[in-house]
């Protein structure tokens, strides 16, 4: 067990490495595309651009450069955007982070108690109208795009409805920290958690709707009910508690895609300043050094993700164990 | 109720094909089948597109159009009217007429025919959508099947390449590989790709998809390979090459299909959502995508501009999962490819 976990981390790093080097062969060394150029922006001479080249180290060879890159970003902390001169890269990243975590965590519960009520419903009424309606609604969820819904959500609670009775509540876009107003940052993201939510409830529910059916069918269910117990708790007791590891797996790694930049269509859509809004305002301005700090961010999040999902898997599933 | 007289003799007949199998299950699916003439309309509604333009709403959709004016229930109206809101100030574009004829959706903030864009911009979504999945599709089943066909070093090697692809979230791939080859022109070799092309955000959404597609089917090739007919073919001396076209790729091919409905539903969100960015199709193209963006500024005045794109993209999404659901219930049911 120990030294699979020890592997398990080995590959980690490894893959951490992987990514690390792809997202910065795609920002500094694609073919026809000068990063110096972007710095020192349109129209620049040819002795800005050797000054600037000179100035960021990039007319080194690659491996130093990606070396010079890894120690600004990880060890002396002290990589500064290109746009903004002087703003450090790291510290604003960081401050984003609470912001993307409020969005994402709201967004996990509601879509976790969502997911398992459609999906134990329509399990349970299997082949009913109840069953079919849910899954149409969940269907139907996962085809929107969640920016548009996003749209649509701002339309009618900050402008259609907003005077009546039912959204005169909802604050104008934004974020209110948690720790200054708890009500108002409830409220500021009351509407975003929904939106984003909306996609993984239909998502989910369907998912674990088939689990539940294929689980219901398995010769421990058969010998649940033969000792007598009722069918409701066979159905939350034996047949949901196997089909929640498959729940837990996909639960960790849509939660670190999301935090790892999924989320930032619904942070630009209702103007939250987290980590997705911070890459799309650096892609906006081109800021190279933001844009690769928040990608590697997100990148090592959706690693770690995965691995904490692989451990929690071995320890909720002991075949799982030495499968690997 | 005793009835002894034995059972009519069936005819013989030939065994049906497993394809006859699918496309029998198919036919009885009605949502698939209500799905699939859904998809056809508006398939066939968006290669109408210049019909439309030319006929219906009669103005150029890729054209600027500040000053034009127009005649609704016989009255003169400017495409762009004076606002009516707040202070008065500035321009708002002329809302739905609901009629079929010029502005039936409104225009946009340069007066252009929101309607005819629909439809303009529909064919670039979907030809986005169809090309990024052929090209995923070819290369993530050559990448699968060279993996999981000649095992070894080949198979590790690759595996560890998609390791990475596959752990880079997928969104953010898109995002770097488009503000990267978008702000300027790339050369590859002799050729030269216009940063304004249709083929980047195909290459770039075909591309970050092939882990997702080769994985499984490198797992599946695996899986083939240590099957009984495959021993058998071995065993009477067939040649690998045989082997790989008479008895793996005919496997493949119908989880490729399952593959099919499902890629393209993915595809249309991530296009929409780069040209929501502004690192998908550009200007003076246009895509349901980007309309929703022409639509954010005018969200609350006129919100039909990003309404109409946002429910088209819906129902073609909805659809394509609906039919896509039933393809994979009648070609390999027992398959759990996740859509998502």
């Amino acid at each position: 067990m120990l030294f699979a976990l020890l592997a398990r981390l080995g590959q980690m790093v490894l893959v951490m490495f992987g990514i690390s080097v792809v997202a910065f062969l795609i920002f500094f060394a694609t073919p026809g595309a000068d990063p110096s150029a972007r710095i020192a922006g349109r129209n620049a001479s040819q002795e800005t651009l050797q000054q600037v080249r000179h100035d960021f180290g990039l007319d080194r060879p690659l491996p130093v450069q990606y070396a010079l890159m890894m120690k600004r970003l990880f060890v002396t902390r002290d990589l500064t955007s290109f746009v903004n001169r002087g703003q450090k890269v790291i510290p604003t990243v960081m401050n984003a982070i609470p912001i993307t975590l409020s969005l994402v965590c709201g967004a996990a519960v509601l879509w976790v108690l969502g997911g398992l009520v459609v999906g134990v419903v329509a399990g349970a009424t299997r082949g009913s109208y109840v069953d079919r309606g849910l899954m149409m609604l969940g269907l139907a969820g996962i085809s929107m795009p969640v920016f548009w819904l996003g749209e649509v959500a701002n339309l009618v609670t900050q402008s259609r409805w907003h005077d009546t009775w039912a959204f005169s509540w909802v604050p104008a876009l934004g974020y209110v920290p948690l720790s200054v107003d708890p009500w108002g940052w409830f409220k500021a993201l009351v509407i975003p958690w929904t939106v984003l939510a909306t996609l993984y409830v239909g998502l989910y529910g369907r998912v674990l709707r088939a689990s539940l059916i294929e689980m219901m069918q398995e010769d421990f269910i058969r010998t649940a009910r033969a000792k007598g117990i009722g069918e409701t708790r066979v159905l939350l007791h034996h047949g949901l508690r196997t089909s929640l590891v498959a729940f837990v797996t996909m639960f960790g790694l849509d939660f670190g895609a999301l935090v790892g930049g999924g989320a930032l269509l619904t942070e630009v859509v209702f103007g939250l300043q987290g980590v997705g809004k911070l890459t799309y305002d650096a892609l906006q301005t081109l800021d190279l050094p933001m844009i690769l700090a928040t990608v590697i961010y997100a990148s090592f999040f959706v690693v770690m993700a995965n691995f904490v999902v692989d451990i929690l898997h071995a320890i909720l599933d002991p075949r799982a164990r030495d499968a690997r | 109720m005793t009835d002894t007289t034995p059972p009519l003799p069936e005819k013989a007949r030939a065994a049906e094909g497993p394809w006859a199998t699918a496309w029998r299950r198919l036919k009885r699916d009605r949502a698939a089948l209500a799905a699939l003439a859904v998809l056809l309309v508006i398939l066939a509604a968006c290669l109408a597109a210049p019909l439309y333009a030319t006929y219906v709403s009669g103005t150029n959709p890729f054209a600027t159009n500040l000053n034009g004016t127009i005649t609704v229930d016989g009255k003169s109206r400017d495409v762009l009217e004076a606002s009516t809101e707040g202070l008065g100030l500035g321009l708002t574009p002329i809302g739905p007429t609901w009629q079929l004829g010029p502005y039936m959706l409104g225009a946009d903030n340069q007066g252009r025919d929101v309607a005819a864009r629909l439809l303009y911009g529909g064919r670039n979504s979907l030809f986005i959508a169809g090309a990024a999945a052929v090209l995923c599709l070819v290369v993530a089943t050559f990448v699968g099947v060279v993996a999981g066909f000649f095992g070894g070093l080949v198979d590790t090697v690759l595996s560890r390449i998609l390791d990475v692809l596959w752990a880079f979230p997928i969104f953010l791939l898109a995002i770097s590989l488009s503000i990267v080859l978008i702000s300027q022109p790339l050369l590859i070799g002799p050729f030269e790709i216009r940063s304004g092309s249709l083929a980047l955000p195909i290459v770039i959404i075909g591309v970050v998809y092939i882990p997702y597609v080769a994985r499984p089917i490198r797992n599946h090739v695996i899986t083939l390979m240590k099957s009984e007919f495959v021993t058998a073919a071995v065993g009477l001396g067939a040649s690998p090459w045989r082997i790989l076209w008479v008895d793996i790729l005919p496997n493949v091919v119908t989880r490729i299909i399952v593959f099919v409905p499902l890629m393209l539903a993915l595809n249309m969100i991530i296009e929409s959502a780069l040209s929501f960015l502004s690192i998908g199709v550009q200007p003076p193209d246009a895509s349901w995508g980007t309309i929703i963006q022409d639509g954010q500024g005018l969200l609350y005045s006129r919100p039909a501009v990003a309404l109409a794109p946002g429910i088209a993209i819906a129902v073609t999404v909805l659809a394509l999962n609906i039919f896509g659901d039933g393809v994979r219930d009648a070609l390999d049911p027992k398959s759990t490819v996740r859509i998502g």
